[in-house]
C-alpha cells in the first residue's frame, strides 16, 4: 500500500503512511543531537570561548600592568638622571671653590715670597751700596793722602778724613 | 514508467519518496533513507561541534574556529531576539538550528535525501516550538500571557477584534513555520531537478540547463542556510513572546 501511494502520482510529502517513520526518527535524531550538544558540545566551547576570553582579559591587565612599570622606571631614571645632575653641578662648585682657594693661596705665597725676595734684594743692594760708599771714601782717602803727598805737604790722616767725608756728603 | 519510450519524462517529485534501506513495508521502526540522512546530519552537526572543537586551543584552528562562530552567531541571536533570560533555552534551540542548517545542507549534495523537504519533519519542528512556547508562556505568567493577544493601545471598541485577529495569527504560527521550511526546501530541489531533466533531453544544447543548475545551485545553498536561520530566529521571536508578553 505504502508502495502505491509512493509511486503514484502527486508529492510523497503528503503519503500520510510515511508520517510516523519519519517522526520517529526525527525525534530520534533531535534527542541524541540535544544530548551530544548540552553534554558535550556546547560545554565545551563554552569553556574553550570562557578561556580565551579570560586570557585576553589578563594580558590586557598584564599590559597596562607592565605600562605602569614602565611609566615607574622612566619617572626613576628621569629623578636619578636630575639628581646626578644636581650632584655633578654642587661637586663642580665645590671643586671650582676649592681651586679659587688654592689658588688665592698660592698667589698670597708667591706675594709673600716675592716680597721677601724683593727685601733681601733691596738690604743687599743697600749693603752694596754702603760698601762701596766706604769704598769710595777710603778709595778717596787714600787718593787725597797720596795726592797731598806728591804735593809734599804734612797732613794728618785725621784732617783728610774729614775732609773727604765732608766733600762726599755735599755731592751726595 | 522511466523506460517509457517518446516524450520527456521528468520526475522531479520522486527524490522525495521515502524508501525503506532494506525493503519491504515502511513502519515506524523501519530504517529508512529518512533514518540515514537524519543519522548523517547528527554526524555532521557532532563533527563540526565535538571534533571541530576537540583541539580546545586558545587559538583556534579552521575547525574549531568555525565552531565557536556558529555557537557565538546562536547564542547572540537567541540573546538579542529573545532577552538574556531565554539563555538557558539555547542548547535547545541550539540543536534545532544544527539540525535545520545541516539538513538542508546536506540535502544539496546530490542523490541526497532531504529530510526538512517533509512536511512531517518540519510540522513536528514547529509544532513542538508551538506547543512549548505557549506552555512556557501559560506556567511563566499565568492567564497573564493572554495579554499578549489583548492590545491595550488599540482602542477599546476595537480590542475584541484585535484579540480574535491575534488569536488566529498566533495559531497559524507553526503552520507558516513549518511550510515556508519543507516549501523552500521541496521548490529548490523540485526546479533543480526539472533543470538537470533538461539537460539530457535538450541534446547539443545541454550546458544551457547546466548553467541554470549551477547558478540555482548557489541559490539554493544561500536558501539552505537563510532558512536554517529564519526558522531559528522565528522560534527564538515565539519564545520571547513567552518570556515578555507585553506588547
Amino acid at each position: 500500500m505504502a508502495e502505491t501511494a509512493a509511486s503514484g502520482p502527486g508529492m510523497p510529502q503528503l503519503d500520510i503512511t510515511t508520517f510516523s517513520n519519519q517522526i520517529f526518527w526525527l525525534v530520534v535524531a533531535l534527542v541524541v543531537l540535544y544530548f551530544v550538544m548540552s553534554r558535550v558540545a556546547l560545554p565545551r566551547v563554552a569553556s574553550v570561548l570562557a578561556d580565551r576570553r579570560g586570557a585576553i582579559t589578563a594580558d590586557i591587565a598584564a599590559a597596562e600592568e607592565y605600562k605602569l612599570k614602565a611609566q615607574d622606571a622612566e619617572d626613576a631614571f628621569k629623578k636619578a638622571e636630575a639628581d646626578a645632575r644636581a650632584e655633578a653641578q654642587r661637586i663642580v662648585e665645590a671643586a671650582k671653590a676649592e681651586m679659587q682657594e688654592a689658588l688665592h693661596a698660592q698667589i698670597a705665597k708667591a706675594d709673600a715670597e716675592i716680597a721677601a725676595k724683593s727685601a733681601e734684594s733691596e738690604k743687599r743692594i743697600r749693603e752694596i751700596t754702603a760698601n762701596a760708599v766706604e769704598m769710595v771714601a777710603e778709595v778717596s782717602n787714600d787718593v787725597t793722602k797720596d795726592i797731598v803727598a806728591a804735593f809734599d805737604m804734612k797732613a794728618d790722616a785725621r784732617s783728610v778724613t774729614a775732609a773727604v767725608k765732608a766733600q762726599m756728603k755735599g755731592d751726595a | 514508467m522511466a523506460e517509457e519510450s517518446g516524450g520527456l519524462v521528468i520526475k522531479p517529485m520522486d527524490q522525495f519518496r521515502v524508501e525503506s534501506l532494506f525493503g519491504g513495508d515502511i513502519a515506524w521502526y523501519t530504517p529508512t533513507n529518512v533514518t540515514l540522512w537524519m543519522a548523517l546530519t547528527v554526524l555532521a552537526a557532532t563533527a563540526l561541534m565535538v571534533f571541530g572543537a576537540r583541539g580546545r586551543a586558545l587559538v583556534p584552528s579552521r575547525a574549531q574556529s568555525a565552531a565557536e562562530m556558529t555557537y557565538g552567531f546562536v547564542y547572540k541571536m537567541v540573546e538579542d531576539v529573545a532577552g538574556h533570560d531565554a539563555v538557558r533555552f539555547f542548547p535547545y534551540i541550539f540543536t534545532l538550528f544544527l539540525f535545520v542548517l545541516f539538513a538542508n545542507l546536506l540535502g544539496l549534495i546530490p542523490f541526497a535525501f532531504t529530510t526538512t523537504s517533509h512536511i512531517a519533519v518540519t510540522a513536528v519542528l514547529a509544532f513542538t516550538v508551538f506547543f512549548v512556547v505557549t506552555a512556557l508562556g501559560f506556567i511563566l505568567h499565568g492567564t497573564k500571557f493572554l495579554k499578549l493577544f489583548w492590545v491595550d493601545s488599540a482602542p477599546l471598541a476595537l480590542r475584541p477584534v484585535l484579540a480574535l485577529i491575534e488569536v488566529i495569527s498566533y495559531c497559524v504560527r507553526p503552520v507558516s513555520h513549518s511550510i515556508r521550511l519543507a516549501g523552500a526546501m521541496m521548490a529548490g530541489h523540485a526546479v533543480a531537478k526539472v533543470f538537470a531533466s533538461f539537460a539530457a533531453a535538450l541534446g547539443a544544447f545541454f550546458f544551457v540547463p547546466i548553467l541554470a543548475v549551477t547558478a540555482l545551485y548557489a541559490l539554493e545553498l544561500l536558501v539552505a542556510v537563510i532558512q536554517a536561520y529564519v526558522f531559528t530566529i522565528l522560534t527564538c521571536v515565539y519564545l520571547k513572546d513567552a518570556l515578555h508578553p507585553a506588547h
